[in-house]
Order: C-alpha cells, then sequence, then structure tokens
C-alpha cells in the first residue's frame, strides 16, 4: 500500500459515503452539505490523476458558484423538511433498485470478468504537463476554439433565461 | 502499487447509481436537481481518468465545456423552480404533475 492508493481509498470512502448521506438525508439544507463536502472530494481525486486546472474549477465553479446558488435558493424559499421517504412500496422505487442493480453488475461484469485492458493500467508518463492551465489554454484557444466559443453564447442565453424565468410578472 | 484505472470508473458507477437512486427516490425537486449535480460529476471523473491515463488532453476540455454547460444548467433550472414555487407554493415534484397528461 503505497501512500498514493491509501488517499484513493480515503477519497473513494469519503465520496461515496457523503453522496449516500446526500440522498437519504431530508433537510434540503443537509443534503446540499454534504454535496458540496462530495465535490471537494472529487476536486482531490482530479487532483491525484494530475488534472490540476480542472480540480481548482471544481471548487470554483461548483462549490463556489452552483452550490450557493442552490443554497440560496433553499434558503429563499424556506423548505419545509421532506416527509417519509416512501410510505408505501411505489413503482419507482422497485425502477431503481432494477437500474442500479443493473449498472452496479454490468460494471462488474466488464472489470471482473471480462478484464481490464493491458493498455492504460497506469497514469501515462506525460499526464502531471496535460492538466496544466498552459496545455489546457492550448488546447481551448486551439483544437477546441468553436465549442469555446460557442460556450459563451450558451452562458448567455442561460443568464437571459434565467432572468426571464425568475421574474416576477407585471 | 500504482492504482488502475478500473478503481477510478468503479468509484463512478458507484456515484453514478447512487446520484440515480436519488433522482427516483427524492421529491424535492433541488434535491432531485442536486443529484443530477452528481451524476454529472460521477461522469466529469471517468472522463478524467482516461484522459490521464490515454495521455489525451480531450478528455479534460470535454470536462471543462460539460461544468460550463451544467453552470447554465443549474442557473435556469433553478429559476424554473423558482417558478413553479411562485405559483403552486410547492416543490414536491409529486404535486407538480400537470405536464404528465
Amino acid at each position: 500500500m503505497t501512500v498514493e492508493s491509501l488517499v484513493f481509498f480515503f477519497l473513494a470512502a469519503f465520496a461515496v459515503t457523503t453522496a449516500v448521506l446526500m440522498v437519504v438525508q431530508r433537510s434540503p439544507l443537509v443534503s446540499a452539505i454534504y454535496l458540496i463536502a462530495n465535490f471537494f472530494a472529487l476536486a482531490a481525486l482530479y487532483l491525484l490523476l494530475r488534472a490540476q486546472l480542472l480540480a481548482v474549477l471544481q471548487i470554483v465553479v461548483y462549490t463556489g458558484a452552483i452550490m450557493v446558488l442552490v443554497v440560496f435558493v433553499i434558503m429563499l424559499l424556506n423548505l419545509e423538511e421532506e416527509g417519509r421517504v416512501r410510505t408505501r412500496i411505489a413503482i419507482r422505487t422497485w425502477i431503481t433498485v432494477v437500474l442500479a442493480a443493473g449498472f452496479l453488475s454490468e460494471i462488474v461484469y466488464v472489470f471482473f470478468v471480462a478484464g481490464t485492458p493491458a493498455e492504460g493500467t497506469t497514469i501515462s508518463a506525460g499526464a502531471e504537463s496535460l492538466g496544466t492551465v498552459e496545455s489546457m489554454g492550448e488546447a481551448l484557444f486551439g483544437k477546441f476554439l468553436l465549442p469555446f466559443e460557442i460556450t459563451s453564447l450558451l452562458l448567455l442565453t442561460a443568464i437571459l433565461g434565467a432572468v426571464v424565468l425568475a421574474k416576477r410578472k407585471g | 502499487m500504482e492504482i488502475p484505472l478500473s478503481y477510478y470508473l468503479c468509484l463512478s458507477v458507484v456515484l453514478f447509481v447512487v446520484g440515480v437512486a436519488g433522482v427516483l427516490t427524492r421529491r424535492n425537486a433541488i434535491v432531485v436537481f442536486m443529484c443530477i449535480e452528481l451524476m454529472l460529476n460521477s461522469v466529469n471523473l471517468t472522463l478524467i481518468a482516461f484522459s490521464s491515463f490515454l495521455g489525451s488532453i480531450t478528455g479534460q476540455a470535454l470536462v471543462f465545456f460539460a461544468m460550463a454547460v451544467a453552470a447554465a444548467e443549474a442557473a435556469v433550472g433553478l429559476a424554473i423552480v423558482i417558478a413553479i414555487y411562485r405559483n403552486k407554493r410547492t416543490v414536491d415534484i409529486d404535486k407538480i404533475n400537470i405536464l404528465k397528461w
């Protein structure tokens, strides 16, 4: 067991625990806090994968912008706690169980029965220089210039849409 | 011991399944929304894992765009939740079923 794998297992356990707690919590605000903790664990995992810029962006964009917005709306609406999750076993619960079991059995089949490919079993040698601001910037302003520009249009549309939808009429 | 790619993919699928379970069982629209964010993030983890194991920048660029789309989606989605709450005084998705017919 190296330090890296210890860190990975700790972060993985933390991420899964906070995700499960988020789903079972009845208060939406507590759910949001658990989701923020989950995003921090994911940012640390991105660092473990040598994606430095995206680890920073994960914290800045997700926990700094999106989750603050979510917490704001929760507090603004002053929501009461949800009742018991289900009083009777609805058909939706069964769909959930079947879907979750299907996903898990599929992934178990792929990894442990079909076997993993020989290629890509270790992080590639150039990965450290891949996730830097420099190489990401070169990719975004070179190969992905058109999608990058279209993203700005998308964000403009989203701003206008949000203002129009949330505006009080009259 | 170096961590193999399959460990990251397993973690990602577990997070995705937790997100799916949340979307299907929770009734608060905002919590459903947060579960969708969780699913988006688990896919981002997959993309970054593949990107650094294969030594290609494309996966990380895709995650960058996915974050931008998630931000836009958050703004519009929460605006819709506010608009619905203003009209119906609830965000319980079992009570907001007018579009079902």
